[in-house]
Parts: structure tokens; sequence; C-alpha cells
């Protein structure tokens, strides 16, 4: 008996190394912090890829890269880690950046270009949620949907009867301001509700029909609303600021699917409580998050946290995209959605 | 001897009589619309405004009344036919007639006319908002933030997709297929059952409801209230649409048993729903306050200052019609 159950022992911890060994047989991938739905795309690819999480060491972040990140050649992150100069150094193995999202401003792109590290993004697999988002907010802010809500949930319908008015969507001037692969969605759908687009973006783009302006500014004077869909980065930092906003008017609606800090939120925030904005319907922020909580008492504005990108499809996109690319620098081939491809 | 005020009310009364009657069938608490620029065409006749009482108010002028505008749902039912025998043209100002006996006006050589495309495009645009709330689940998330739960609880549950969703538009009447231009927009299919096939529209047709909803991911209940179409989601339809299917009513309360919706939606056994129409309005089933996947909205689709002035020209406008002989713009056919 003690003989059968003492062989059993070796046979269980052979399992194990095996497991082990075939683990670290995979192509190791870094990840500093989890990007939301880690876990989902852990379970998928566990026989594809080893994960070196940092996060669930006791050690401090450098201490980790240096004892387990030097010969790491692939970087897994979302938009919420910061991927500066200074991590760069730290893990010198890098070749290649995977990131979850759309957006880029969190890498430092002129490090990765002089280091010739490979991005790879999103790439359009977020495109259409966003830009349903982005026309379902706008819907949402101008028709009252959410406030009505609100009202019949605390019994208000029948005890101050009917709701106030919304605003038809029909004829309104849409200035999107960014006109990329977001963009382009989301003019598509808003031609079906009649309104009239407009657009402002670096430069004018020959083949689109609609009116362009060359700055936000101009863009904001000849529109009833803006919906923001463009990048972040140095130059768009804070463009819709009080002159935009005041050039907009106070009939004026903003919506944001973009990033938080494309827009002075301050100023925002103070524009919808002294009425100089009808309203906003926002699912980015500056300091997600937190939310400005002077927001939370105004009924013409729609939060959402930062969930315009995120259905359960467009996650399952996603996952098998980031998978893909990685597959694909690992074999030698080009990546699917490069923002710059060294290999 | 009449003091120079009260001439001076016969002396508009008697300028009015000139002008051709309107009897005003109005139930608190709707009101007339656009009455200034009705009350420069039309003498108006307002029994609950008159001081005579009804009785009397009937006996002076019931008989010569060929016009009601009949105000909202306010019903116009045998009862209210038998006091006026002259009446040629009952003018509606909605949008859905279920609140008209249109049999027994066919019965008596009495045209009905409603408030014709004024609101379809705000309805279709109302509904397919709805639809979006529902589906990304954003009237729940929108509370989630201004509850403080963001940076407590973290990401909120993931949505579902719209684009590549089947939609079941039942009724494709003006609302119907204006809601169905505006999904396609979101790469939606759209299926559809209606009383008969319409061949011009090139989306697969059920003849029944149940059908419909078996091939459906989220109905949009877009039809007239008609003792035909009165609780066509019930039960079955409900099965059919299954755990994941949303139904969005922007028609009549009345197209929906409620009891049984109300039930689905508590037990687990639908994924969702919008709805902007109630049985009896403004009483909402209190079940459905705790629900995070339902939309509830106080009959507004059609509220825009834009589609009331649109209502306006089409009321103008029938009565124009009317008193010129001419053809009724917004006339309901009778079946």
């Amino acid at each position: 008996m003690l003989a059968s159950a003492s062989s059993l022992l070796p046979a269980l911890s052979l399992g194990k190394y095996m497991a082990q060994a075939q683990q670290e047989k995979l192509p190791q991938v870094l990840v500093i912090r989890p990007p939301a739905g880690f876990k989902t795309f852990e379970e998928r690819f566990s026989k594809k890829f080893q994960f070196v999480k940092a996060w669930e060491s006791s050690l401090s972040i450098d201490l980790f890269l240096s004892n387990h990140a030097l010969h790491v050649t692939a970087l897994l992150c979302s938009a919420g880690t910061r991927v500066t100069s200074d991590l760069l150094r730290k893990v010198p193995s890098i070749r290649l950046i995977v990131t979850t999202s759309a957006g880029l401003n969190h890498i430092d792109l002129t490090e990765c270009r002089c280091r010739g590290i490979s991005v790879a993004d999103a790439g359009d697999v977020f495109s259409e949620d966003v830009a349903d988002t982005a026309v379902g907010l706008f819907i949402d802010v101008l028709r009252k949907i959410i406030s009505s809500d609100r009202y019949v949930r605390r019994g208000l319908w029948t005890v101050n009867g009917e709701y106030s008015l919304g605003s038809k969507l029909q004829g309104k001037r849409v200035g999107i301001v960014g006109y990329g692969s977001i963009g382009s969605e989301v003019a598509k759908r808003l031609e079906a509700f009649s309104c009239i687009i407009l657009y402002n973006s670096r430069k004018k783009k020959p083949y689109v029909p609609y009116p362009f302006f060359p700055t936000v500014s101009e863009l904001a004077t000849n529109s009833d609303a803006l919906i923001i869909c463009c990048a972040l980065n140095d130059q768009t930092h804070h463009m819709v600021n009080d002159e935009v906003m005041s050039a907009l008017g106070r009939e004026g609606v903003i919506v944001n699917v973009a990033r938080g800090g494309i827009i002075d939120e301050k100023e925002m925030v103070r524009f919808l409580r002294e009425g100089e904005l009808k309203g906003a319907g926002l699912d980015v922020f500056e300091n997600e998050p937190s939310v400005p909580k002077e927001l939370f008492q105004l009924d013409n504005v729609v939060l959402s946290p930062h969930a315009a990108a995120f259905s359960e499809e467009s996650f399952l996109g996603l996952c098998e995209l980031m998978a893909a690319n990685l597959e694909a620098f690992f074999s030698g081939k080009p990546l699917l959605t490069p923002v710059m491809d060294f290999i | 001897m009449a003091s120079s005020q009260e001439k001076e009310t016969m002396g508009e009364d008697l300028d009015r009589t000139k002008l051709p009657q309107i009897l005003i069938h109005r139930y608190p608490p709707f009101t007339v619309p656009c009455k200034h620029r009705l009350l420069r065409k039309f003498q108006l006749l307002e029994p609950d405004d008159s001081i005579l009482p009804t009785h009397s108010f009937l006996a002076e002028y019931a008989q010569s009344v060929r016009v009601i505008l009949c105000v909202g749902p306010s019903p116009v039912d045998s009862r209210t036919l038998d006091c006026f025998p002259s009446l040629q043209c009952v003018v509606g100002t909605s949008a859905g007639v279920d609140h008209i006996d249109l049999a027994e006006c066919s019965r008596r050589g009495i045209s009905v006319t409603s408030a014709g495309d004024a609101f379809s495009d705000d309805v279709a645009d109302y509904a397919v908002g709805l639809l979006f709330d529902v589906l990304r689940r954003i009237s729940a998330s929108n509370r989630y933030v201004r509850a403080g739960l963001w940076p407590l609880k973290g990401d909120f549950p993931l949505g579902s997709k719209i684009g590549g969703k089947t939609i079941g538009i039942v009724g494709m009447g003006s609302i119907g297929i204006r809601v169905a231009k505006r999904l396609e927009a979101f790469d939606c299919h759209i299926a559809y059952n209606s009383r008969k096939k319409k061949p011009c529209f090139p989306f697969p047709y059920y003849e029944n409801v149940p059908d419909l909803a078996a091939e459906s991911d989220a109905l949009i209940i877009c039809c007239a209230l008609t003792d035909k179409t009165r609780h066509i989601i019930n039960r079955d339809v409900m099965k059919a649409l299954g755990k994941e299917g949303v139904i969005i009513n922007v028609g009549r309360g009345a197209l929906v048993n409620e009891k049984d919706l109300v039930k689905f939606l508590v037990e687990g056994q639908i994924g969702g729903a919008g709805l902007d129409v109630f049985e009896n309005e403004p009483n909402v089933p209190k079940e459905l306050f705790g629900l995070d996947n339902v939309v509830l909205s106080p009959h507004r689709a059609v509220a825009t200052p834009e589609s009331l002035q649109a209502l306006e020209e089409v009321v103008i406008g029938n009565l124009d019609a009317f008193f010129s002989n001419k053809p009724l713009i917004s006339q309901v056919p009778h079946e």
C-alpha cells in the first residue's frame, strides 16, 4: 500500500513538472498590469504564450524586471499602463509592444522608434462599437432618454405629469472631431438620422463628402453638436477649450468617446453647470475612474465608465487580434495591426 | 342693457359664428394644440370651457357640428358619436387611433384623420436610442457612475454589440421603415412582421410574431393597437425571443401583455426591455424600477418641439382640407 502510494508522488510531481516545462518552452509575454479581461485572454491562450506577470510578484517593479524580464521580447499592455522611455530602458530586450487600445497616448512612440520597437494596437476592432456609443449617447442627450428613465424610476410621472420635451435629431449639424475609422463610422450612422455632417481633422480628406473646417473652433461655430473621435496627443490636449465651447453655444451638445484629456474638463463642467451648453454624453474623463462630482447633479449629462469600445463581441475580437499579433511576431510574420513595424 | 364689455364679447361672438365650427373633444389633462392658430380660422366649441352646462351646450350646438378635434387619447366611441348626428370628420392629434371606434365611424360615414407622419422620425430615433441603451447597458452604467461605484468596483459589465444583430420590427409602417433605415446603418439585419407582406421591402417577412421572434435578437414594436394586435406580444413571443432577447415598445402599452413581460424580466427569462408606453399610463409596474436591464420612458418618443410643430401643420391641414372639400391629408383607412 505504502509502496503504491509513494510511487504515485513522483508521477504527480512529474506531471506538474512537465506542464511547467511545456509552459516554459512557450514564447514569453511581459504584462506589467493586467488589461481589462486579461484573465479570459490568459485562459484562452495559455497554451500559446507564457505570461510574465509583474503585478503578481511581491518584488518592486524594477527588481522584477531585472530578475524575470531581461530576455522577454514582447510586452502586452492596455491604455492604463504608461510605456515610458524609463520603462523601456529597464526592459531592453523588448522588441514588440501590443496594446489593447485604439489610442496610443500612453506609449512613448518616439522612444519606440529610436529603439526599433514595433507597436501593434487594436486597429479597427472597436470602431463600430465606439461609433455606436457616440451616436447612442448623442440620442440619449438630445432626446433625454436616460434622464426620463430617472424621472420614471423616481415615481415622478404619476406625480408631476409629462416630462419635458427633447430635441429632434433630424437636421442637426454634427461636427465630427477627427475623421478616422471611428469618425467615419459615426458619420455613416448619423446620416441615417438625417443629420448634417461636418468635420475637422489634421488634414482635409479628399474623398470625404462633408464640409471640412480647419480648426475645431470654426467647426464648433457651424455645429449643433461636437462628437470627439480623435487621438490624444500634444496637439489635441485640451483642444476643446472654453473658446470652442463658447463657439458651440448654449444649445450645443458635446459627446466624447475618445480621451478625456482632449477636453478641458474643468471648463466643460463650468459650462454645463452654468447652462452654457445644452448637454453632454461622456464616456471618458481626464482622471478616470474619477468623474467630477458636479456632473452627478446634472440631468442633461449622460455618464459612461469608459465602456464605448466594450461589447462582449468586440472583446472576443480583441482577444483574437492580440493573440494573432503576438503569433505573427513570434513567427517572424508581419503584424496584423501595426502602428510601426520594424520586424 | 348690456355693458360695454358684454357688447364687446357679443360682438366677438357674432364674428366668430361666421367661422366654421369645430367641436373640441378633450379629456383633461390634454390641451388643444395650436389653439391660437385655430382661433384665427375656426370657431372652437369647447363644452368644458363654456358657462353653459354640458347638456345645454350640446342642445345649442350638437346638431350642427360636422367636425370634432379629438385631443390626445380622448376616447371617441358610439356614445360620443350619438351626440353629433351631423358629424362627418374626426381629426385626431396622435399617431395612434386606438381610442377612436374606427368601425363605428366607418359605419356612419365619418372620416378619421391622425397625426400621419408628423411623429414618425422622432419615434424611430427614440426606438433606436432605447435599443442602444438596453443592449449597451447605458442606463445602468450611468447609474453606476453617479453612485460613485466606478472607482470602487472597477469596470462595469460588458454590454452587447448592436452590429450583426437581427432586429425584428413588428409593424412595418411609417415608423417601422424609419427604424429599419437607421438600424441598417448600424449593420443590423432587419426582419419584420406586418398585416401584409410589403413586396417593395428587401427584408425577410414573417407571417406571425412568434416566428419573427424566434429569428430575432430584439423586437421593436411599432404597430397600431387594434383588436387584432392587443397583447400581440405574449408569452409565446417572449419564449421564442429567448433569454438574451430584448423588447422595445414605442407603439402602445396594450400591444404587450405587461404582466407577462414583467414576470419574464424579473425571472431573467428575457434579456431586457426599453419601454416608452405602458398599459395603464402613467402607472408603471413597480417591479421594473429595480431592474438594471430595463429602460423606462414616460411616453416621450414623439416629444420634440419640431414634431409638435409638424403635428400642428397636419391638424390645420386636415381641417382646411375638410372645410374646402379637398382630400384629407392623413386619413386613416378603415379595414
